[in-house]
């Protein structure tokens, strides 16, 4: 399953119209111990690069931007009474919520794995 | 340390009530009573002084050690000011504001008056009101006087505009206020990059906020020109006086430019932070903007009575309950009458003296990410550290562990591993040569043993504390 | 001489540090300012010693009217401090420090604080509180922006009961928010339910109500609670403290937020400053809470310990997105609130309240004798009642400040066809003969 990335450091993987979202590894550890995600609410309809959640570490607070346009379909409820899996598997348990994709096109708004992997290292 | 709830006893207390010299009254019905007493601590008179005075020992203060918190103004606060403030006690602030009450508070009122003309005289404004309650009240109060004035004269404002180094406090107030943020960038010389403000100012900007002296302790030499385009554009200017205490009687924010202002009571004026607070923000404004100002307003008739403006429609409103944090008031008219004029210049000519003389002292141990003649603050950033894996935070400790306390780190924001220093005017330079030494000391062993570092503190009641625990798990009240 | 006793240096030193320094003089510093930008006048007057200050703030409290009998309440009370709150908060590791942003060595404040954030929940019943706002007023400003976020909702309800200047507060806050404010008008000193009933929908963010309320007013807000709930609202009660010893807390009531102003707990009456807000809430809001809150935790050695907390929530971190622009707050009164609240203790407070309420009673029954005086009857009180006079009552307190008393607000000036009607307040520091003086008085005035 292939997995495309935000500048901001989210992530999408899709599998038959659905997106899995969350937050890059890079994006976790650059954040610290994660003491809070502010999830999506399941129904929420979101548009590509529009605020989505937010995550807060101690000393830290972001928004999590939608790499994709579509409607939540599920949240990973686990995350709010556990948020560390966010620093213990970012781009795999870490998961923040489900999208069905309004429009897959958007994907080439995205950077693959690859180019993500040169985007860090230009930071 | 066990809690004051840990130490309580049933059935003790702690002071006895007068007795009674009226009839009980009837019961109220049991719909409005509370079901059971409030589980408040029941302890000794002497029980509850140890208590609270081991616990004060448990703190760095001024009064005990140096306190180079930058961007907060620690300086000495004189005890005069507590026995003035004392004297004050007894007054109910409504009785100003019963019919014909001012009469009753002309020594009240009339001292809230005559420190607003000393504040507007020090920031060169034409008036000021005094009851915003602290710094960011302040703030608050002011963009939204300025909002007032946009709308009074049809302007359609959106925006306010920040340098990226500002205190927090500034977008969080705006955004209070109603606006949106446009935060410009700083420029390798260390100020707001003047071509970025250029092309990010626009018709609907309606205000420019900064703090002169900036975040980095300096004075920024285009201000005049800041302030022409600002205005060029109907846009105001906003001077947060965090770091007034670098200018007095040297430049004045109104000369400048600006046209309202934020004074910092408990940063520049000697009154004590509390623990937190409280401070005071009192702000100033050009004549333009008076109408807008708070209500109640103090004002003066022909026969030099003091009154207050209760009933003007064009004001914003109250912003506090009564006059502001009158005790902190009593406390900076006293400190600025003691000083008097030359004293104030000194004040300034010192905390300015102090800081060049830290800043010289410690560039060549510590990276100075803006090099230059800084006012009454410098900031270092612990960058060459970092590279044996020592943190600002980790030089921060081991200042606890030989007695002062830190000073600002990680703030501004925009400097790597950020140390800001603000030594203020009343340190000795017997002082500040034993913190270079222990400053110079940890720059040593950040190369020698950078696991001394992370260790401390050590000789404190406690060590780091895990900060991620305490946000995860939130247990913010006592639970037994 | 220095013209500041608090700058030290002698001037061999500052030769000594502007060589280091490498500037041959201080003004050699401010070169970085423009000279055409400079001061032309600075007109503060000459300093003096600290006697001379100090006599000179003797003088300025001397032009007030001295020794006024208060029976005059309005957000602000006068009651008693016992002696161990002044001097406890009078220690100066305490008043010197500032905001514990270094919690090893700021473990005296950080402690403090926690036990206030846990008297305040006992005395509201509620969860969470934080480690203190500016006032009363602005808490109630505070607690109605936590509920237009939770909700993300545009209108606020207020009972027009609730203190003038709290109300004042709130609308200045909202008004460049496109937020609507709705108040209530008052039935008979109380809150009209018809009305907030027809108020209630789901743009309602919140509904702010007071008690006991400006009219002296002490209500049960339950059935409201239930009705706030079920139209999707917060319900927001600001409370007086000292009542709370004996009156059904928010948190019985089913508030949300408890919010209030702390003077009343061991803070001078000081014409009205500083004292403390407070503000407390169910769990669930803790997020959205407003300030600084201070947590539990350990250290590595499992030694337990206090640190500011969730400060991704504030201003510093957060910049124009926290969810207030609050930095400094009130802390030694709220200090001095936790010291108060341990010295009386729990069934002091308790005796404290009863002695309020019976004091009260004991006024409004001698000032319902006087010919012509009424006295409200749509709800019980507290310490606090409205008494209706024969003829407009800023004339009369006019008359009495002139006699030393200050005896009640006049309706007034904040509600309109109330012109007769005064609130008068009767702490426990009013004895029974200065109740008679002021029944006394009071008839005479009416008979003038």
């Amino acid at each position: 399953m292939s997995m495309y990335f935000t500048k901001e450091h989210e992530w999408v993987k899709v599998k038959d119209g659905i997106g899995a979202v969350g937050i890059s590894e890079h994006a976790a550890h650059e954040l610290g111990d994660v003491t809070f995600v502010e999830l999506p609410k399941i129904g929420a309809v979101v548009k590509q690069f529009a605020v989505l959640g937010s995550i807060e570490s101690v000393k830290a607070a972001s928004d999590i931007y939608a790499p994709i346009s579509g409607k939540v379909v599920k949240i990973n409820e686990i995350l709010n009474s556990s948020p560390e899996i966010v620093n213990e598997s970012a781009e795999d348990a870490g998961w923040m919520a489900w999208i069905e994709i309004a429009d897959e096109s958007e994907l080439k708004n995205l950077m693959t794995s690859e180019q993500y992997g040169e985007y860090l290292k230009t930071l | 340390m066990q809690l004051i709830y840990e130490k309580s006893t049933p059935g003790r207390n702690g002071v006895r009530l007068p007795a009674s010299d009226v009839p009980a009254a009837a019961a109220l019905p049991e719909s409005l009573l509370r079901t059971e007493a409030a589980g408040l601590p029941e302890v000794s008179e002497l029980d509850l002084v140890r208590h609270f005075t081991i616990l004060s020992q448990r703190n760095f203060s001024v009064d005990t050690n140096f306190y180079p918190l930058g961007s907060c103004t620690m300086k000495y606060n004189a005890k005069v000011l507590e026995n003035a403030a004392a004297l004050f006690a007894p007054f109910h602030p409504m009785t100003a504001l019963l019919p014909q009450g001012a009469a009753c508070c002309q020594g009240t009122l009339g001292m809230l008056y005559d420190l607003g003309q000393m504040l507007a005289d020090i920031t060169g404004m034409d008036e000021v009101t005094t009851q915003p309650l602290a710094g960011a009240h302040g703030e608050m109060t002011g963009i939204m006087l300025i909002s007032a004035y946009h709308k009074a004269k049809g302007n359609k404002k959106k925006y306010v505009l920040v340098p990226d180094s500002s205190h927090g406090t500034n977008p969080a107030s705006a955004a209070m206020a109603g606006y949106e943020i446009i935060t410009v960038p700083t420029a390798p010389y260390g100020d707001m990059d003047l071509e970025l403000f250029k092309k990010a100012m626009n018709s609907e900007v309606a205000a420019v906020m900064m703090t002169c002296p900036n975040t980095l302790g300096l004075f920024n030499p285009h201000i005049k020109e800041i302030s022409d385009i600002a205005h060029s554009h109907d846009a105001l200017m906003y001077y947060d006086g965090a770091n007034l205490n670098a200018i007095m009687g040297k430049v004045k924010p109104g000369d400048v430019g600006f046209d309202v202002v934020h004074v910092n009571l408990h940063k520049t004026f000697g009154t004590p932070h509390g623990g937190g607070g409280p401070g005071a923000g009192p702000v100033g404004v050009k004549k333009s903007l008076i109408p807008f100002l708070p209500q109640p307003r103090i004002v003066m008739d022909g026969e030099g009575q003091f009154l207050l403006e209760t009933a003007n429609q064009l004001s914003i409103g109250r912003t506090a309950n009564f006059f502001g944090n009158f005790g902190v008031m009593v406390k900076a008219y006293a400190y600025i009458i003691m000083l008097g004029r030359q004293g104030l210049i000194q004040v300034s000519e010192q905390a300015v003296l102090n800081a060049n003389y830290i800043k010289e002292k410690l560039k060549a141990y510590y990276d100075v990410p803006y090099d230059m003649t800084c006012m009454h603050e410098c900031v270092f950033s612990a960058s060459k550290q970092l590279a044996h894996g020592v943190h600002a935070i980790d030089i921060a400790k081991y200042l606890i562990d030989k007695g002062y306390h830190p000073p600002t780190v990680y703030f501004p924001m925009i400097v790597k591993e950020a140390i800001m220093i603000e030594p203020t005017e009343t340190e000795s330079k017997a002082t500040m040569d034993a913190f270079i030494q222990v400053m110079i000391e940890a720059a040593q062993v950040a190369e020698t043993d950078p696991q001394a570092l992370h260790d401390a503190p050590l000789t404190m009641p406690i060590g780091r504390l895990d900060e991620t625990k305490a946000a995860r798990e939130q247990n913010v009240c006592c639970q037994w | 001489m220095n013209e500041s006793h608090y700058c030290p240096h002698s001037p061999e030193e500052i030769s000594e540090m502007l060589a280091a320094i490498g500037v041959s003089s201080v003004e050699e510093l401010f070169a970085p300012i423009p000279s055409d930008l400079r001061a032309k006048t600075f007109n503060i007057p000459p300093g003096m010693s600290e006697f001379e200050t100090y006599a000179r703030m003797q003088a300025i409290v001397a032009d007030n009217s001295k020794s006024m009998l208060n029976f005059i309440g309005g957000g602000f009370y006068d009651h008693i401090i016992p002696s161990v709150v002044d001097h406890l908060s009078g220690r100066s590791e305490f008043y010197t420090a500032y905001t514990p942003y270094q919690p090893e060595c700021s473990q005296g404040t950080l402690q403090a604080l926690f036990e206030y954030q846990t008297a305040i929940c006992r005395l509201t019943g509620m969860d969470v509180s934080n480690a203190s706002l500016y006032d009363g007023a602005t808490a109630c400003a505070e607690a109605a922006m936590m509920a237009l976020r939770v909700t993300g909702r545009n209108r606020i309800v207020v009972d027009g009961c609730v203190n003038p200047f709290s109300r004042q507060v709130l609308k200045t806050y909202l008004y460049n928010l496109k937020v609507e404010v709705v108040e209530i008008a008052p039935l008979d000193g109380t809150l009209n339910r018809d009305e907030l009933a027809k108020a209630l929908d789901d743009s309602v963010a919140a509904v702010l109500v007071q008690n006991p309320n400006f009219f002296g007013c002490v209500e049960d807000f339950s059935a409201i609670a239930d009705q706030v709930h079920g139209a999707g609202a917060l319900l927001v009660a600001s409370v007086y403290p000292v009542s709370l010893g004996i009156l059904k807390t928010p948190a019985g009531m089913g508030a949300d937020i408890a919010v209030g102003d702390g003077q009343s707990l061991g803070n001078p009456l000081s014409f009205g400053g500083p004292s403390f807000g407070f503000i407390a809430a169910k769990k669930a809001l803790i997020r959205n809470m407003p300030g600084r809150i201070i947590g539990e935790t350990i250290d590595k050695q499992g030694r337990r310990g206090y640190v500011l907390t969730l400060q991704a929530r504030e201003q510093h971190i957060k910049r124009h997105k926290a969810t207030s622009n609050i930095c400094s707050n009130q802390g030694l009164y709220a200090l001095r609130g936790l010291i108060f609240l341990s010295s009386i203790g729990k069934q002091g407070l308790a005796e404290m309240a009863r002695l309020n309420r019976d004091k009260a009673e004991y006024a409004k029954a001698q000032l319902a004798d006087i010919p012509g005086v009424t006295v409200l009857q749509s709800a019980p009180t507290f310490n606090e009642f409205t008494v209706f006079l024969p003829r407009p009552a800023a004339a009369v307190v006019a008359d009495l400040l002139k006699h030393g008393l200050a005896a009640g607000v006049p309706l007034g000036d904040y509600y309109e066809d109330s012109a007769n009607a005064l609130v008068v307040t009767v702490t426990e520091k009013r004895t029974r003969k200065e109740i008679d003086h002021l029944a006394k008085e009071l008839e005479a005035a009416l008979c003038n």
